[in-house]
């Protein structure tokens, strides 16, 4: 019956170089207790591999190992090894122990030798120290000395043996430089049981290395040609297998530095995302970015600004003209400027050096100006894939990077930016709107991955106080920009003021018209109450007058000692006469 | 008889061997060969076999087996191989 634990003790095991990338191709490093070829040029990184692979093996898995030098000092080693952030000086001999194998021009040969010394030697010692691993740097450069194939092909045998029995892990390098060479030790390939080729290849005058995977006993791997890359560091693989992207996305936002443009982008970018900001030169690329990395130190968080092509000093001299100011977080180590040349080292190495820097700052925020500097050299496979990988790098450790991207010209082709803009989780594109004799700056956010946007095309004007985007102006159609934007706001402001005053006059017209009709009224008024008055005084005059009428006619009939008039003079007598002197 | 060396052991050799390795056995004869036949009783020779002394071998920084040293006269001299090549191990030793 197998039990996972018996199909795992089974199984081939490995021991882990350390060295990135490598291991992952390999599911696992090196093959534990076996022999293991190392093969290449000058130069291709064999002494490198190998040592880092021990260096890592004594501070990762706490495995003693010796290195055995068949061609250089030990001291030329550790000082070749010295540019590498290994500290190998910290290191005691019973932890990584310099066995010097080298055999003095002075020495004479006569007749055939064997290293069964010398291997008797290194079980004593490795015994000493207990060691895992060991390195044999260099393996031709002494056998060459046997001058005869079959003695040649003998000791090569012996070691191999010998790793087999002693269970050390074992890294044989070995120089091959043409066709003859790989033949003479082709034996080597097959008794080894990983075989590991480095190679140098110039394209377009970049140096590029590769390190491929030929050979691997009893276990899968790539066997694609990886490129690699020599850093502070050490040497490591740009992966370019079928990996898996897998990192933690946040909901966070992170702000751009412009409170309009974050507004348009509905709270700024996503923390760890990648915004792309394109454009043609002098479309303030550069400030969006000066911006990003200011209002980033100005929330205490750790920053790298990485440029290509302009000094540290130039870029901080050059925002602080807008307004930005970078040098007290320079001083005070949040932000780290990084320059570098395009045309430097080759573009494998560049982005290695970065990778290690990243490492060392530690930043929450990164800018890189412009990742398209980098786009003559996109061109080669290796090259795009080295930036491609960088950016998963920066987005595994969930930095928030703003890249910008020169456009030629004034074509704003999206084809031009592709390699890079598939990549983008935010692009910001500036052009130039060439309107009215004018050249002025048009912000538009092209795409945002997660998050909804504006659509507008807005105006990004730079001043000594600070950068802006203005207000939007549209009219006819456009959207107004520089003077044009300047002449509308002024013919607005100045419309606005006569609409204003327009209504003032109405206003006071109307008020005035509404007090002459409460004048009117008032008038009127003071009329009725005078006709009412009079009407009251006529009313009076007239009830007297009727009474001193019927008072008249009895006092005639007195007079005249009258006898009582006849009936048909009815008693209503008097308005009859008031009616007749009503009509007089 | 030889010229050279007539004043007392001049010629103190030192020869590492590893066990009884096919070149080892083969150095170990060449060696004493040349010793009687070039030398005769003016060769001091110590046979060291690396097996049992190994730290003897890493204080004399041998490499290789068979290593023949040539302890003195100074310049201190070194051969490796199983000295079948007898003129080249003779020139070797009366090097000055």
């Amino acid at each position: 019956m197998f039990t996972d634990a018996h199909v795992a003790s089974t199984m081939l095991s490995k021991v882990l170089t350390g060295i990135r990338g490598f291991d992952e191709i390999t599911h696992g490093g090196l093959p534990a207790g076996r022999t293991t070829l190392v093969l290449g040029g000058p130069g291709c990184g064999k002494t490198v591999f190998a040592l880092q692979t021990l260096v890592n093996g004594v501070r990762d898995s706490s495995e003693s190992a010796i290195f055995v030098a068949f061609e250089e000092s030990a001291e030329r080693i550790l000082s070749n090894a010295a540019s590498f952030g290994w500290n190998l000086a910290t290191l005691t001999p019973s932890e990584l122990f310099f066995f010097d194998a080298r055999v003095t021009p002075e020495t004479v040969t006569a007749g055939e030798f064997d290293l069964i010394g010398m291997l008797a030697i290194l079980e004593v010692r490795a015994a000493e120290i207990g060691a895992r691993r060991i390195v044999f740097d260099g393996i031709d450069q002494l056998l060459s000395l046997l001058d005869d194939p079959a003695a040649e092909r003998r000791e090569a045998y012996r070691i191999h043996d010998w790793l087999l029995r002693t269970g050390l892990t074992g890294i044989i390098t070995q120089k091959v430089s043409g066709n003859e060479s790989d033949q003479r030790y082709g034996f080597l390939q097959f008794t080894a049981d990983c075989v590991v080729l480095l190679r140098h290849q110039v394209v377009d005058g970049s140096a590029f290395r590769n390190l491929r995977v030929t050979k691997y006993r009893g276990s899968g791997f790539s066997a694609d040609e990886f490129p690699i890359t020599l850093t502070h560091a050490g040497l490591q693989l740009t992966n370019r297998g079928p990996t898996e992207l897998r990192y933690d996305v946040s909901d966070e936002r992170v702000s751009t530095g412009l409170a309009r443009l974050d507004h348009m982008l509905k709270g700024g970018y996503y923390r760890g995302s990648n915004a792309l900001i394109s454009g043609a030169p002098g479309t303030a690329k550069s400030t969006l970015a000066g911006l990003f990395a200011a209002a980033a130190c100005a929330r205490g968080e750790r920053t790298m600004y990485v440029s290509f092509d302009e000094g540290a000093s130039q870029i901080v001299r050059n925002l602080r003209s807008v307004g930005i100011q970078l040098a007290p977080h320079v001083d005070s180590g949040l932000l780290k400027m990084f320059s570098t040349r395009t045309r430097g080292p080759n573009i494998e190495d560049q982005f290695g050096d970065l990778r290690a820097i990243v490492q060392q700052h530690n930043p929450t925020c990164l800018v890189i100006d412009p990742l398209s500097a980098l786009s003559s050299k996109l061109s080669h496979a290796a090259s795009a894939d080295a930036a491609q990988h960088f950016l998963d790098f920066l987005k595994v450790r969930a930095i928030t990077v703003v890249n910008t991207s020169l456009l030629d010209g004034l074509n704003t082709d999206e084809a031009t930016a592709t390699g890079i803009s598939t990549i983008a989780d935010t692009w910001i594109h500036m052009s130039y709107v060439v309107q009215d004799g004018e050249r002025n700056r048009a912000l538009t956010i092209v795409k945002s991955r997660g998050t909804g946007h504006s659509n507008q095309v807005r105006e990004l004007v730079l001043a000594d106080d600070g950068v802006t985007l203005t207000d939007v102006f549209v009219a006819q159609g456009k959207v107004l920009m520089g003077v044009a934007r300047w002449q509308w706001e002024n013919e607005s402001a100045a419309a606005r003021q006569s609409a204003d005053e327009a209504l003032e006059r109405r206003r006071l017209h109307l008020q005035l018209s509404q007090a002459e009709a409460n004048a009117r009224l008032e008038v009127i008024r003071s009329e009725m109450a005078a006709r009412s008055a009079e009407l009251a005084l006529l009313v009076r005059e007239e009830g007297s007058a009727t009474d001193l009428a019927a008072v008249d006619t009895a006092t005639l009939r007195t007079l005249r000692f009258a006898d009582e008039e006849p009936s048909d003079t009815p008693p209503d007598a008097p308005p009859k006469k008031s009616r007749l002197r009503r009509g007089a | 008889m030889p010229t050279r060396g007539s004043t007392g052991p001049a010629l103190k050799l030192r020869l590492y061997v590893a066990g009884n390795g096919p070149n080892s056995v083969l150095a170990r004869h060449n060696l004493a060969t040349l010793c009687t036949t070039a030398f005769s009783d003016v060769c001091d020779l110590e046979v060291v076999d690396l097996l049992e002394f190994p730290h003897r071998a890493i204080a004399d920084d041998v490499v290789v087996t068979p290593t023949l040293l040539r302890v003195s006269p100074l310049p201190a001299l070194r051969v490796i191989g199983n000295l079948s090549d007898a003129g080249k191990v003779l020139a070797m030793l009366r090097a000055t």
